[in-house]
């Protein structure tokens, strides 16, 4: 009886013992799964699976790189000089202008004479650049020489400036703009709730009296609590109407909309951080300063926020931490173009929203899909990077009031 | 400028920026409620949506929020509550509880997109649950996994040690000493957690939009491995990418009402629960 | 009888105990007497295994009860907090009814029987000279009960499960003279059946109380002997200037 009591317990505590590990486990499983589904990207073949690019053998190139591939198909590369090549026009070449040259009959019973025919039509045009399925591809002919596929590389895509996941044949993952978006909103949230949220902790802390503080702290916990949707939809009926009626732009989904609603959604962290920081500072240091004949306004920016500063470096770390994770309502607001962002007042894209917006059409396994992963990882580091960073600097305060 | 004048004039603008805060506030609140209220009615609440969700109501998106909420909370609450225990009452101060705490903290800063892809990856095509409410669930529980256990541990934190050293005085082991003593008395503060989380799960959007939610789908769920309507998402849809935007503007008002009264009054309740068990403990 | 041969106790680095031998009898008082921080709080928890509970403690020397090694590795240490009982220096009863506060003890250790347990809290409650003040209020909350009587119950409450040893650490410190002369009284009472160690800071309440004394100092025991002798007469200069008040 005894025994079997002393053994549930051990279970129990077992049980205790391992469910405390479950944070740390579901981290490595966020790691595991999302690293795993991201690496497939690298190594892929930089256009369609089972696609081929063939050219004439007199063609001097071997190789194209995706973003290449990608502008020649957009027509913004014309000339294979170029690319490095003999002065002449590309021709384009794409699977389905077969079926117009040439009858069902001549292309033979199940497509059997199609390689041939492909071939005869490679080998006719030194020019050209030929877009066709690996199981036609003209293999034998010795006037086709079929181009060298290159793999997705670490810098097509950290350092790639296109995001155009559904682009044929070569999707482009630079995902440079994503990146650029989601700093430039989030900072611009920050450089606008910072200012504004200090000078209500510093009113909090500082100035109020008990009966308005009771008043206004559950107010911005209340701020906290409001679902991002909503203030996505908020600033979608209110704030970008507003925008682009008084700045006078074609559409108001802009990134300085975004950073608008972003600053109101970090005020809440930052001013309950900030404030907390500065009520810690000991009662002896304020009353040192003021003894020495320094007014009240002279003590809090002299000595109270000073003493603060690490407190109040971390809520601006969490702030933006907070700011570049959100989805929801930046993704409701910013108008969601993928470009380098030029100007506040122009739509952008952040890679939170880029992945709501995408994830749904990105057939699994796929490489768009192993993209909008990769961009999951970039976005997982970025925070780890910040929590880890706010409990250094946080720590560092610790360590200095004890 | 004399130290007053410029002590006057800062203070002034703080002053200033206090009441923006609250007038910020006032006006997000202002505008959904002065919209959403004339839509509010028992009939809005309690039929499915109809042309295209330009009208009628939003039951199966309240009815798949409630599941999902019960599902996280079913999955996280008592793993939360279990690992708060086991740091505070177990654990001591090594090398390794401060390992987990951080892990739980680095979990919470986690962006919810994040949590995501990785319920998606994991609870829809790893597990091959697909596109259900126990993958949403699992992928929401995960998401407030970090604020059940750190209010947890706040809790217990409060309980004060004679509690302790008085049971173990008494033969009692250290799991009975939780079991029957500290868990009891924690246990206000616990629920407050518990609350809040559901206040969370409620609005969260990103989480669910790989995991569970329905675009449309007026038939309410039979099981654990059926899709869902989830209010946040209807809003964003109806918002977003509805058949006609302008035309379900009211009812996307009377969403946004409706998610906002069930969060706020989550907090709300969660703030007035601790305040009176803070004054009881005193 | 407890003993303890060359014992020494240290948190992490800081040596608190030094060298304690001592021996007390069976059905005895023993107080324990010295400046705070001296060291007796910490000696006193070793009987009862109470300083387990902190990181880095760490022990050496024999520590016997009835002649059995309670740190040998055989030992279940809530079997022994059950045998030997503990009174704290504020009174810490549970956030339970006064009843279920003495039936605690009883039920962690397995008991069930309804009727069984209501006799042993009306009989620990009489021991502890509280149940005449409380047989109306046993479903009452513990909270609702005034100090004295709450460290009284909480001496009910290690009275439940029949021990054969009460350690009290400063009991009466934190009441009013009207509640520490009864707690005395009791100890008196209960002298006829437990083996008690206390630990004081008030000399009066230890030459009331004890029939012997130790004074520690420093993690050292000075010196142990009669409690007569120690307050009359002490060997050691040590102990004289401590008790004629020249320090602590």
């Amino acid at each position: 009886m005894k025994a079997l009591r002393r053994f549930a317990e051990h279970l129990v505590e077992g049980l205790l013992a391992l469910s405390g590990s479950v944070t740390s486990l579901a981290i490595l499983l966020i790691v595991i799964f999302l690293f795993k589904e991201a690496s497939g990207l690298f190594g892929s073949p930089a256009i369609e699976k089972g696609y081929v690019l063939c050219v004439h053998s007199t063609n001097s190139t071997d190789v194209l790189n995706p973003y290449q591939i990608k502008r020649i198909f957009d027509s913004e590369t014309a000339n294979w000089n170029e690319l490095g090549g003999k002065d002449m026009e590309i021709s384009l070449f794409r699977f389905d202008d077969i079926f117009s040259l040439y009858s069902d009959e001549e292309l033979g019973e199940d497509y059997s004479l199609l390689p041939e025919k492909l071939g005869e039509t490679i080998s006719q045009n030194p020019a050209i650049l030929a877009f066709i399925p690996e199981k036609y591809a003209p293999a034998e002919n010795p006037s086709v020489k079929i181009l060298k596929i290159p793999e997705i590389s670490f810098s097509d895509i950290f350092g790639g400036k296109e995001w155009f996941p559904t682009a044929t044949p070569a999707p482009q993952f630079g995902i440079l703009p994503l990146i650029a978006g989601t700093l430039w909103v989030s900072l611009f949230a920050i450089l606008i709730a910072l200012p504004l949220g200090m000078g209500v902790a510093i009113y909090l802390s500082e100035l109020s009296n008990e009966r308005t503080r009771k008043i206004l702290k559950p107010t911005i916990e209340l701020l906290a609590g409001i679902p991002s949707v909503v203030y996505g939809f908020f600033g979608l009926a209110v704030l970008v109407p507003l925008i682009q009626r008084t700045l006078n732009l074609p559409v108001g989904e802009t990134a300085f909309a975004g950073s608008l609603i972003l600053a109101i959604m970090a005020l809440p962290t930052i001013i309950t951080v900030a404030e907390d920081a500065m009520r810690n500072t000991p009662k002896a240091m304020r009353e040192a300063s003021l003894a020495l004949g320094a007014t009240h306004w002279q003590t809090i920016y002299r000595v109270v926020v000073p003493y603060a500063a690490s407190g109040i470096t971390a809520a601006v770390v969490l702030g933006t931490g907070r700011a570049v994770g959100e989805t929801m309502a930046v993704l409701m607001v910013t108008g969601n173009a993928a470009v380098m962002p030029h100007s506040l007042f122009e739509p952008v894209r952040t890679i939170p929203a880029t992945i709501a917006a995408e994830l749904g059409e990105a057939p699994g396994g796929g490489v768009h899909y192993q993209a909008l992963f990769v961009l999951g990882c970039v976005l997982f580091v970025i925070t780890m990077a910040v929590s880890i960073s706010a409990e250094i600097i946080s720590k560092r305060n610790r360590g200095k009031q004890a | 400028m004399s130290k007053k004048t410029s002590q006057k004039i800062a203070f002034f603008i703080f002053r200033l920026l206090g009441l923006l805060v609250v007038g910020i506030l006032v006006w997000i609140l202002g505008f959904i409620v002065y919209n959403g209220i004339g839509v509010i009615s028992w009939e809005f609440l309690t039929s499915a949506p109809s042309e295209g969700m330009t009208s009628g109501g939003i039951f199966p998106a309240i009815v798949g929020t409630l599941c999902l909420v019960a599902g996280s909370i079913v999955f996280a609450f008592p793993l939360g509550v279990m690992s708060g225990i086991y740091m505070n009452e177990y654990a001591g101060n090594g090398k390794l509880v401060r390992f987990i705490r951080i892990m739980t903290n680095n979990l919470g800063g986690i962006p919810s997109i994040v949590f995501g892809l990785f319920g998606m990856a994991l609870f829809v095509n790893a597990f091959k649950f697909g596109d259900s409410i126990i993958a949403g669930s699992l992928t929401l529980g995960l998401l407030i996994l970090p604020l059940i256990i750190r209010t947890t541990e706040e809790a217990l934190k409060a309980i004060p040690d004679s509690f302790r050293t008085g049971s173990l005085a008494l033969g009692a082991t250290r799991l009975q000493t939780v079991a029957r003593i500290i868990l009891p008395m924690a246990f206000p503060n616990i629920v407050t957690g518990l609350i809040l989380s559901i206040g969370r799960v409620s609005g969260e959007t990103a989480p669910i939009l790989f995991t569970v939610a329905a675009y449309f789908l007026p038939k309410l769920p039979t099981g654990i491995f059926d899709q869902v309507m989830a209010l946040p998402y209807h809003l964003y849809v109806i918002a977003t990418s509805g058949t006609d935007i302008e035309a379900s503007r009211p009812v996307a008002y009377g969403s946004a009402l409706t998610l906002i009264a069930i969060v706020l009054l989550m907090n709300m309740l969660a703030g007035i629960l601790r305040k009176c068990f803070g004054k009881k403990i005193k | 009888m407890i003993e303890t041969q060359d014992v020494n106790f240290y948190y992490g680095d800081f040596h608190a105990l030094k060298n304690i031998s001592i021996k007390m009898e069976t059905n005895t008082v023993t107080a324990l007497i010295g400046p705070s921080g001296c060291g007796t709080s910490t000696f006193l928890r070793l009987f009862n295994r109470m300083n387990d509970l902190i990181d880095n403690a760490r022990i050496s020397g024999k520590c016997l009860i009835d002649g059995q090694d309670i740190y040998h590795k055989s030992v279940q240490v809530d079997e022994l907090r059950k045998k030997v009982g503990m009174v704290f220096q504020k009174p810490n009863p549970f956030p339970k009814s006064v009843f279920e506060n003495v039936a605690y003890g009883l039920r962690v250790n397995g008991a069930g029987n309804k009727s069984y347990i209501s006799q042993c809290v009306e009989e620990s409650l009489r021991c502890a000279a509280l149940w005449d003040e409380v047989r109306d209020k046993l479903k009452k909350s513990a909270f609702e009960l005034s100090g004295g009587q709450q460290q009284r119950l909480c001496i009910a409450r290690a009275l439940a499960i029949s021990p054969s040893i009460l350690l009290m650490d400063e009991p009466a410190s934190a009441l009013d003279p009207i509640s520490t002369s009864k707690i005395e009284e009791l100890i008196h009472e209960l002298k006829k059946n437990y083996t008690i160690v206390i630990v004081t800071h008030n000399m009066q309440q230890a030459a009331r109380v004890s029939d012997k004394t130790g004074f520690f100092m420093l993690g050292e025991l000075i010196e142990y002997n009669d409690t007569k002798k120690i307050f009359i007469n002490p060997d050691r200069e040590q102990t004289q200037n401590y008790i004629t008040g020249r320090f602590g």
